[in-house]
């Protein structure tokens, strides 16, 4: 019955989508108020039934209802609750109906929140809104229903996959949905300017922090979901560009730029048409990441739906989508009134910059990610670009990004004075060379690189302090003065300073663990002891394990450090029988400023009968093992820096000015609670 | 002039779908398969009614080394492997029994009266019930059965001639010796 109910409430949904889409797209064209009202309510039922639905779905996955196809699929009754509730959208269907019900959350936000919106502007963004949530309804409903019903019913599911098995990746998705469909709202918005015709400064404000929770929201999802790869795959890794993983960095790059251009045009009322077109690409690179993941057009382990119905029908969604609104620009923008000039050396000119390479690299990580598709459909073969390619082609281009974000914000709008920001720069680029001279001199490898990348990284910190400084007048005022002047900095600069502080951490983090990881790949008996990077590894032996629904190996290190115990490392391999898939359990010990991580691989022993995975093969007590144990200076700083500019991301949302005559009202919250 | 660079981002994407099109044409990627190294699931599927052979049954699978197609009239790639398992058929290399997957009767009717049929026996699924037993991702995918009725290999996506040379026959004519 309630399977019934959910897919009923789908069906409502998607009739209820796409009235939305019309009756206020028709009364804005009209100026009759009486049709443009229906957005509202429209958008809050489409949240309601969306919402019945996707609960639906959850209950079906907790209650382990066998009767349900995709929870046959994806789920099993030995599985811990978590995984049953993150295993409803840890598919295909299931994750777009978790898509659908965040797009119809932000529709449902904006209706509810935004009365200060003039009345065309809301119900044409709405109206835009409503069409996108009819494509993905109707996709689901058509072709992924999440309810379809086995009778009779199996005894017991397939499970989820393994490797999503994880508290890291039971989220990521979720976060990498809100930044994807985040960017639908601020599509909606730029759709609406367009029809309009009209891009103001108020209308740039509206947009930034629909923007800003976006991509803070995809930094977060973007951090996760590499943090899982360097825990769960075992390579020592944390970023591979993957497809899957491009897909999500290039809406994340296109939504840094809209970020920063959005700042233009609300403030001197330039860049208008360039906004318009960053705000349509971030939410085409997101659909593009959708079809990618979703249609198996690039092979990539993420890809769990191979369904020729279901690509063409994305496929579909993708011409209309990009192609109509692409149209759209091209026939609008021309029509609107370019504003403010500036000189190329002022604060426009390094946002432009800074949107000149962002789009840049978006662009390169796009051709590298789609090279394979064009090459095979030329005739080529069948190729991986790798990271050779992106390593080669990004970091030329994030090299003078990031030299010009310590610049930008000391320079004045309208016209900038390079040498005179520079001299306030003092001292970042005392710091800077100091720290090139002093990781050159200390280091036993010499890696020039790396020297000069902890440079680049102590420029970026430094120079958000100083900026900082600056505006407080630290040193130059008396105490209270600064005390006074950091409680009335705007958010918005507190939000910049730490998230481009968050990028110098981040590089220190990628250099560090490039330049100085140390890999040692052995094989070891119970008993041998090893050196690895200043540690003494002692290998205990392995032993059998099991969970919930796995059997594992698990090997257990002793680590000593000058003789005394540092960390005991026990990494595992688990074997999911009812998935047959096994997964690699890293054991990682972090000090803040470097990780000891260990994985056991394959013993020497002769391969198991059946379907058995090499390493539950019988061993005996000096059976050698294969052991992998890597030591990764810096690399938390990785996804501290991530935070951090996740946290500058959220601290610049509370910015009062985003909020100013927004209504905090207390009947638009219980209308909504009525309505669901 | 200022108008040709705004239309310049569409002509991009106007490239850009032939080659997403394109791409949906291509083999989905190889899978791995909980049910390697298992007896086939047991099932018992009906007939296609009209095309002249019988529905298909887990014992069917039991008596000799063979492939089980996944297949549906819908499915553009079996429309590209369909040649390479009529040549099978012809040269009666190896039986190849079929899964109708997720396909109504008179549609796979037609489609085998317009390409062949080079299936022993076909199962009509039409409830999709025995590709969720046998882990089907989708259509199409061949799977290789001993003579015990073990699946040794799963093969998703078209199977091409590489495959076919390569792969396939190579491990049928392994298995015909394991006896």
């Amino acid at each position: 019955m309630i399977p019934e109910i959910g897919h009923y409430a789908l069906v409502l949904a998607l009739c209820v989508a796409f009235v939305q889409s019309v009756l206020p797209l028709v009364g804005a064209q009209r100026g009759e108020s009486a049709l443009m009202a229906t957005a509202k309510p429209a958008a809050l039922a489409q949240l309601a039934l969306t919402a019945l639905a996707f609960g639906c779905l959850l209950h079906s996955f907790v209650v382990s209802d066998f009767t349900v196809k995709n929870v046959v699929m994806n789920s099993h009754s030995a599985k811990p609750m978590l995984y049953k509730v993150s295993g409803t959208w840890g598919n295909h269907e299931g994750s777009m109906v978790l898509w659908a019900l965040i797009l119809a959350l932000f529709g449902g936000c904006v209706a509810a929140f935004g009365r200060n919106l003039p009345p065309g502007l809301k119900a044409r963004t709405l109206a835009v809104q409503g069409m996108i949530g009819v494509a993905f309804l109707a996709f689901i409903v058509f072709t992924s229903n999440p309810f379809e019903r086995v009778i009779p019913p199996p005894p017991d599911g397939n499970d989820l996959n393994p490797l999503l098995q994880d508290p890291g990746l039971a989220f990521h998705p979720p976060l990498l949905y809100v930044g994807y469909v985040g960017f639908s709202i601020v599509f909606a918005f730029a759709m609406a300017a367009l029809i309009e015709g009209r891009v103001d400064a108020a209308w740039a404000r509206w947009v930034r922090p629909w923007t800003l929770a976006a991509w803070a929201s995809l930094t977060g999802g973007i951090a996760l979901g590499s943090w899982w790869a360097y825990y769960e795959l075992g390579w020592g890794g944390w970023w591979y560009w993957d497809p899957v993983e491009n897909a999500s960095f290039m809406p994340w790059l296109v939504g840094a730029a809209l970020l920063h251009s959005a700042i233009v045009a609300e403030k001197r009322d330039a860049l208008k048409t360039w906004t318009i077109l960053l705000a349509i690409l971030a939410f085409a690179l997101s659909l593009v990441g959708t079809f990618l993941v979703r249609s198996g057009v690039l092979t990539s382990v993420h890809a769990f739906a191979v369904d020729p119905a279901r690509g063409v029908f994305i496929l579909a969604i993708l011409v209309a989508a990009i192609g109509g609104s692409l149209a759209m620009y091209a026939w609008r923008a021309p029509m609107l009134k370019g504003g403010g000039l500036f000189q190329p050396i002022s604060r426009e000119g390094a946002l432009v910059l800074n949107n000149v390479l962002l789009a840049t690299a978006a662009a390169t990580v796009f051709i590298g990610t789609l090279y394979p598709l064009f090459l095979e459909a030329m005739g080529g073969a069948k190729v991986s670009v790798g990271p050779p390619f992106f390593n080669a082609t990004f970091v030329p281009l994030m090299v003078p990004l990031l030299l010009a974000v310590s610049v930008g914000p000391m320079m004045g709008w309208k016209r900038g004075d390079l040498a005179g920001a520079l001299g306030r720069l003092k001292a970042a680029i005392f710091a800077s060379v100091a720290i090139v001279a002093a990781v050159y001199a200390l280091d036993d490898r010499r890696s020039v690189g790396a020297a000069l990348a902890m440079g680049l990284a102590a420029w970026l910190i430094v120079g958000a302090v100083v900026e900082w400084a600056e505006r407080v007048k630290l040193f130059r005022a008396p105490l209270s003065t600064v005390w006074s002047r950091a409680a009335n900095l705007p958010r918005a600069n507190w939000g910049m300073a730490i998230a481009h502080a968050g990028v110098g951490l981040m590089v220190m983090g990628i250099a560090g663990v490039t330049a100085w990881q140390t890999e040692v790949i052995r094989t070891a008996k119970a008993g041998d002891a090893f050196d690895v990077a200043g540690y003494r590894f002692v290998f205990k032996g392995a032993s059998r394990a099991e969970g919930a629904n796995y059997f594992a190996v698990r090997g257990t290190f002793e680590v000593y450090r000058d003789d005394r115990l540092y960390a005991t490392l026990a990494p595992e391999r688990r074997w999911f029988p009812v998935a047959g898939m096994a997964t690699t359990e890293t054991a990682i010990k972090t000090n803040l400023l470097a990780d000891l991580y260990a994985t056991i691989g394959d013993p020497e022993a002769p391969t198991p009968a059946g379907n058995m995975p090499a390493f539950l093969a019988p061993t005996g007590a000096d059976t050698a093992w294969t052991v992998r144990i890597y030591h990764n200076p810096l690399v938390p700083w990785i996804w501290l820096g991530a935070a951090a500019m996740l946290l500058g991301g959220l601290v610049s949302l509370t910015d009062r000015r985003h909020r100013v005559g927004a209504p905090r009202r207390v009947g638009d919250l219980a209308g909504l609670q009525a309505a669901e | 002039m200022k108008r040709l660079l705004h239309l310049a981002p569409l002509a991009v994407f106007a490239v850009l779908a032939v080659y997403f099109a394109f791409g949906l044409t291509r083999d989905p990627q190889k899978l791995p398969s909980a049910l390697i190294d298992r007896p086939v699931p047991a099932f018992a599927l009906p007939e296609v009614a009209g095309v002249g052979v019988p529905g298909l049954a887990s014992a069917d699978l039991a008596r000799e080394v063979s492939l089980v197609n996944v297949f549906a009239s819908w499915c553009p790639p079996c429309r590209v492997e369909h040649p390479i398992l009529m040549r099978l058929a012809r040269e009666n290399a190896v039986p190849i029994y079929g899964i109708n997957y997720k396909d109504k009767a008179e549609d796979a009717r037609r489609w085998l009266a317009d390409l062949g049929n080079p299936y022993r026996a076909i199962g009509w699924d039409i409830d999709n019930r025995v590709a969720v037993d046998w882990g089907v991702y989708g259509a199409p995918e061949t799977f290789v059965v001993d003579a015990k009725g073990t699946i040794r290999y799963r093969h998703v996506g078209a199977v091409t001639p590489d495959i076919l040379d390569e792969t396939l026959m190579p491990l049928v004519r392994r298995l015909r010796n394991e006896r």
